[in-house]
């Protein structure tokens, strides 16, 4: 929850729920303001106040981590929980080496020290590919490239060996051919390690060639949740559809498929479906109420009315 | 038929750091390009960051001056203007820059942004003038009560139309388009790619599109240039060049698109930048150039 001027208090992310298996994939896709950022931040609770966790659970390898104290919480970020960034540049530190960023990390948990983890950090460095890594370890971030930048910092998210990395667009920033290379070291990081990986994302082409499940924030909450195949062959939400139909290459003729009307900024969410507004497919009930969460079949779950059984029921009856 | 634009061995070098008595090497970011746009034509420059596109498309306005070469637009050899020639000549060539937060006054109200290049070039009177700000804010899609607002009091793909709105205020034929849609977010970029080929058609304008979101230039550009190093690898109709690439640079750089379908691994061909050759343009099939 954030608060409003007024005294009000607004929900970023409300009611947001997955799951992720070890060696599992989830791509968590949304636009600006969807919530996919703070529902991330959510997790290793660095949600800057005065935003505050109202309320829920996350469990990582069986313990809640919202009960934790801080000490607790200090030992699993970066232990158990790795984090990727968007922007490498601004999340290093601009004044150490990649190499002394990477022991002290190592040290701060309890890992290696001294020369143990200097040369730690050069083997990291070396497994995620940054060629010459014992003359990379003693740079400073401005002195690599984009992509090298990145791979240090999934070296840095990957040095205490976590369960999960939570990755925060982490090709959004890079050239294309870039992206590819990073893209292919995470799937062989995460085959490596076993890792869990929550991958935040706009860009569905990523998603289709990373994920194995999907879900799809709208004006914070998840409106479809389906394994990536399903979610591209018979996507069930009207935004989902709608925000694949709008990828340029889809459609015949230069004109795109444009979705009308803007993203409900936060604490002006209408009353009912958040994208009823700008829904072609709108009935009497989207309006009124968010729609509950619809199973669409076995694992493809759907918050829209169009596939509740009830309100169907209801709108071909005339009510 | 001439060409609206015409841009030939242009080049924009940078000084590097020397020594005392060295000379310094320069940095060449537009190196030997040449290329024509036909009116009405989206012509697409593609290529990473540092390739030199958006240097080049600067170039072209006059807002980097290039270092040599020659610029045409519509017959008019923009680099041997004056100063007060550019600036009159101004009103027929524009731009869209990419970051719609940084590209509006933000002490101005948004009536007065699409106003100033009118009154700039003294395009009729004052009364005229915001008659005419209030038709470009319907035309692109904006109440044209929103003239007395702020930039601040509009989303990102607002803001791009209010820019898009300034732009075409004096009827430009050429305009540069640097990036238009990329800070956008998926569901507002597609408005806004409309919007520019409405306004393309409605007016008659030519585009020099910048981009690095393939997928995009493919759909919506006629021709289609590759850059690399500050060179001209490749160009071609768009449709040739995403079917049948010839340079090494532009297979690779397809080839890392991702799939649209789930499964479907990427088949990646590698560059070796070490083979990389300054070798000119030339034609392998009706036009189609590649520099191999």
């Amino acid at each position: 929850m954030f608060p409003l001027p007024g005294g009000r208090e607004a929900a970023a992310v409300d009611g947001v729920s997955f799951t992720i298996a070890p060696g599992e994939t989830l791509g968590l896709v949304g636009e600006s303001g969807s919530g996919k950022s703070v529902t991330a931040l959510s997790i290793i609770r660095l949600v800057t106040p005065p935003g505050r966790i109202t309320g829920g659970r996350i469990e990582l390898e069986g313990r809640n981590l919202i009960d934790l104290d801080d000490a607790a919480m200090r030992a699993i970020r970066g232990r158990r929980i790795g984090f990727v960034f968007q922007e490498p540049m601004v999340a290093l530190d601009p004044v150490y080496t990649i190499g002394f960023q990477i022991e002290e990390t190592l040290a701060v948990h309890g890992l290696a020290r001294g020369r143990a983890a200097k040369r730690r950090a050069v083997e990291l460095l070396d497994a995620v590919r940054v060629p010459d890594a014992a003359r990379r370890a003693r740079e400073y971030p401005h002195q690599l490239s984009g992509g090298l930048r990145q791979r240090a910092m999934i070296a840095l998210a990957l040095c205490a060996e976590p369960s999960l990395v939570i990755a925060d667009e982490p090709t959004t920033a890079l050239d294309v051919t870039v992206q590819a290379e990073i893209l292919e070291l995470l799937r062989e990081m995460r085959r490596q390690f076993h890792l869990s990986l929550l991958l935040i994302t706009h860009d569905l082409g990523v998603v289709a060639e990373m994920a194995g499940e999907v879900a799809v924030m709208y004006a914070g909450r998840i409106v479809e949740r389906a394994p990536v195949a399903r979610l591209f062959a018979e996507p069930a939400h009207p935004y989902t559809r709608a925000l694949l139909a709008s990828i340029p290459g889809g459609q015949p003729g230069k004109r795109l498929r444009a979705i009308p009307g803007v993203v409900p900024a936060l604490g002006q969410l209408p009353p009912g479906c958040a994208f009823a507004p700008r829904c072609a497919s709108r009935f009497d009930p989207c309006g009124v109420r968010p729609p509950d969460v619809t199973a669409v079949a076995g694992t493809h779950d759907v918050r829209c009315y169009l596939h509740d059984p009830a309100a169907a029921n209801s709108a071909k009856a005339g009510v | 038929m001439t060409p609206m634009l015409e841009v030939r061995r242009l080049v924009k070098e940078y000084p590097g750091r020397g020594g005392w008595f060295r000379k310094p090497p320069g940095m060449r970011a537009v190196d030997d390009v040449s290329f024509a746009i036909t009116k009405g034509e989206t012509f697409g420059l593609v290529g990473e960051s540092g390739s030199g596109k958006t240097t080049t498309g600067r170039c072209v306005l006059r807002l980097v001056e290039p270092t040599s070469g020659d610029v045409r637009i519509r017959d008019v050899d923009v680099l041997k203007l004056s100063s007060r020639d550019l600036r009159r000549a101004r009103r027929h060539f524009q731009i869209v820059f990419q970051d719609p937060y940084s590209s509006l006054n933000p002490r101005m109200r948004v009536g007065e942004i699409v106003r100033e290049p009118l009154a700039i070039h003294r395009v009729g009177t004052r009364e005229e003038q915001i008659e005419k700000v209030r038709a470009l804010f319907d035309t692109v899609g904006l109440s044209p009560g929103d003239v007395r607002k702020y930039p601040h009091e509009f989303s990102g793909g607002q803001r791009q139309r209010i820019g898009l709105a300034r732009a075409v205020a004096l009827e430009p034929s050429l305009v540069v388009c640097d990036e238009p849609v990329s800070a956008l977010d998926v569901s507002v970029q597609a408005q806004v790619v409309n919007l520019l080929l409405d306004l393309q058609q409605r007016l008659g304008l030519t585009y020099l599109f910048i981009a690095h979101d393939l997928r995009l230039v493919r759909q919506i550009c006629d021709r289609v240039a590759v850059m690399y190093r500050g060179r001209l690898v490749e160009v071609a109709p768009a449709e040739r060049l995403f079917t049948a690439p010839v340079h090494p640079y532009t297979k690779a750089l397809l080839s890392a698109i991702p799939h649209l379908t789930p499964g479907q691994k990427l088949e990646r061909i590698p560059f070796d930048a070490a083979s990389f050759k300054r070798v000119d343009l030339r034609e392998v099939e009706a036009g189609h150039f590649a520099a191999v």
